[in-house]
């Protein structure tokens, strides 16, 4: 359902991996330390073609393994205090919650891009 | 109410089962994300922005105490203690995990419910209109023939894999609340002009969405007994020549637009004429059996209006106000049907928190004959209550933040969750409907202005219905940011037509002062009673397009200041 939001060109760089964990549907974050993280701040960044396709590589490997979903790099620019944010709007929004309750989400629980 | 028979207990029950073994052998990796989405849409289960979204049949909008508390249940326990109802008159739970949902629909199945139908290119839910067997202009219930669809159709071997999602909505009423110009099917129960018998009108070919269509007759009477096999020639034709190449020209709407109505029309009656219809058509029995779940409740004989609520409101302005705009004609005298708003000021419509849907389960209990609705506009509605009992039902209702007095008013927006949830959505919904409510908040301003429904949708799918609002509003992307676009004169009564641009797409900022530039317009041009919608019938597009260029125009000025 969700297509990554990427020109056909390959993306601006630098970008994130976003996807959905498959039990909880949560939207997860290819983690600096391996693995996934619901956090947006612990998102690794890829800042060159070879890094994003590591990314990418991780990102299908954990889909073939079943352990999230929807997979897809996501540009994102580094805001002051060091923290990836998604330069498009949608993406920006999937970082933080719904903005019609900000009770909700990862901006209730983690420390997310301004 | 309709009952669950052995059969209906048994479908359902095995339908999760199944749907639990299916979510296990996801989960230990047996079945593959392709192999498993269909499955799980089939069960009304999506994946959207932030989490998964199970999307609950409530058919026909019927419900009662027992169900609303179950499904309050869920939302505190699975939830995040709200859940929100659609202009489907479906129920969505935004956040439930994946291993929790066939828990969830276990529960559901405990009171007869589930969320079949709800997703997918199958007979959709079927829905109808919110005032049905109460309505004095109603002809007959339409839940029996909805009933008698779904019985239909939940299990037609030859309908599972259509070419693309198919709604059908029935209306038994001479106003049409249920929208049935705009659904692929709509049907009309009716009598007929010379002989009185009642029958069914069925318009094929309506729909919202990329390609907005009002639907046509294909059969301006059809004879009761033969609904089931004449849906099912309308559904082959469909099926067999409805475009399988092409999602955004799958609709049945395409269809009938690209053969032309006289052809379509031949097209069925052939593939009807081909029908043994007595094999396909409910036996006489089975329709009597549905209609008595249907019978109406034992109502008591009372006099047509009642002095204590006619005293209650002399002295109550908040009740007299609330009665005079909520409150919708009952067909037995002494009886009020009430709509309970869930729009309140600044409020995302159509969302109800777990304490609101017990507390309004007491009063349906209590007051209404344990009986409530959900209507297409994301409201509900207590269909039976005694208009002795409106003062205490008023109180209880205010108690609960659910005494909003804007049934059908420009505050009572209906709006998509758009990008707040949708994983389709190219803008934001509900933000926009909450800064237009605000704008409007005064309730003098509100009457003054009158009936004037606002629908937004935050992409073009049209899930909002904005091309049937008097006015409409949809959010697109532009150059990276979210843009809107207004329309005026969309309907979706019986009137059915679709709304006009007025000009080109603005900001989300901008877009509650448009509306009040077009308010603005309306009130000067509007003559005697006219709604807003008659005004720009008669007035056409030009003042409208005017009064928006010209705040458009001034905000671009203010901008630039
Ligand atoms: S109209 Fe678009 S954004 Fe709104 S709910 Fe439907 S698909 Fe989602």
């Amino acid at each position: 359902m969700a297509e990554a939001k990427v020109n056909k060109k390959g993306p601006k760089f630098p970008v994130i991996l976003v996807a959905n964990d498959l039990l909880d549907g949560e939207v997860v974050f290819a983690a600096k330390d391996g693995g996934w993280t619901p956090e947006p701040g612990k998102a690794a960044v890829a800042d060159d073609a070879d890094a994003a396709a590591e990314l990418e590589a991780r990102g299908q490997a954990e889909f073939k393994a079943n352990r999230i979903v929807d997979p897809y790099l996501v540009e994102v620019r580094i805001a002051e205090n060091g923290m990836p944010v998604a330069t498009h709007f949608r993406e920006a929004l999937r970082q933080k919650g719904p903005t019609v309750h900000p009770d909700m989400g990862k901006q209730a629980e983690y420390d997310v891009p301004a | 109410m309709y009952r669950y028979d052995e059969f209906d207990e048994r479908f359902v029950r095995d339908r999760v089962r199944q749907f639990r073994s299916q979510v296990e052998r996801r989960l230990d990796g047996s079945l593959s994300d392709d192999e498993f989405k269909p499955l799980r849409l089939k069960n009304g289960l999506y994946l959207q922005l932030h989490a998964y979204m199970l999307r609950v049949a409530v058919p026909y909008g019927t419900l009662d105490s027992r169900q609303l508390r179950q499904l309050a249940l869920i939302a505190e326990k699975y939830d995040k203690g709200y859940a929100h109802f659609t202009t489907r008159q479906n129920l969505q739970y935004n956040w439930p995990k994946l291993k929790d949902v066939p828990d969830i629909l276990d529960l559901l199945a405990d009171v007869e419910m589930h969320a079949i139908q709800t997703s997918g290119n199958c007979i959709r839910n079927v829905t109808s209109d919110q005032f049905a067997g109460v309505a004095k202009d109603e002809v007959e219930d339409p839940r029996v023939t909805a009933e008698l669809i779904r019985q239909w159709s939940s299990l037609h071997p030859e309908f599972v894999w259509l070419p693309r999602k198919f709604k059908i909505a029935v209306t038994g009423a001479e106003h049409d609340r249920a929208a049935i110009k705009v659904h692929d099917i709509g049907i009309r129960i009716l009598r007929h002009a010379e002989t009185n018998e009642v029958g069914y009108e069925i318009v094929v070919g309506g729909g919202l969405g990329r390609t907005p269509m009002i639907g046509k007759v294909v059969r301006s009477f059809l004879p009761k007994a033969e609904l089931l096999a004449y849906l099912e020639a309308i559904l082959r034709v469909y099926n067999a020549e409805g475009r399988r190449d092409n999602k955004f020209k799958a609709r049945v709407k395409i269809l009938v637009h690209e053969t032309g109505e006289e052809e379509f029309r031949a097209r069925v009656e052939a593939e009807y004429a081909k029908l043994n219809g007595p094999t396909v058509n409910a036996p006489e029995g089975e329709v009597e059996r549905i209609a008595a779940y249907f019978a109406p409740p034992a109502y008591e004989t009372l006099p047509e209006r009642s002095q204590a609520l006619e005293t209650a409101r002399a002295s109550d302005p908040a009740l007299d106000r609330f009665v005079e705009q909520n409150g919708f004609a009952h067909k037995v005298p002494g009886y009020i049907a009430l709509t309970v708003s869930l729009k309140g000021i600044g409020e995302v419509p159509g969302d109800m928190t777990d304490a609101q849907m017990r507390a309004f389960a007491d009063i349906a209990e209590r007051y209404s004959k344990d009986e409530l609705r959900v209507t297409h506009s994301q409201n509900l509605v207590l269909p039976h209550v005694k208009q002795d009992d409106v003062p205490e039902v008023f109180a209880a209702l205010k108690a609960n933040g659910l005494a909003t007095a804007n049934a059908g008013l420009i505050t009572d927006i209906i709006a998509c969750p758009g990008l707040d949830y949708c994983a389709l959505a190219t803008a934001k919904s509900i933000p926009i409907a909450q800064a237009i409510s605000k704008t409007f908040a005064d309730d003098d301003r509100q009457r003054e202005i009158g009936e004037l429904p606002i629908k937004i949708s935050g992409c073009i799918n049209a899930c909002g219905h904005h091309h049937v609002g008097a006015i409409g509003i949809l959010g697109l992307e532009k150059s990276g940011v979210e843009n809107y676009q207004i329309t005026v004169g969309g309907d979706a009564s019986e009137n059915a037509a679709l709304g006009e641009r007025v000009g080109p797409g603005i900001d989300a900022d901008q877009v509650p002062g448009a509306v009040e530039a077009l308010v603005s317009v309306y009130l000067r041009e509007r003559q005697g009673s006219e709604r807003f919608v008659d005004t720009v019938r008669r007035a056409g597009l030009d003042p409208f397009k005017a009064g928006f260029q010209a705040f458009v125009s001034g905000a671009g000025q203010e901008a630039a200041e």
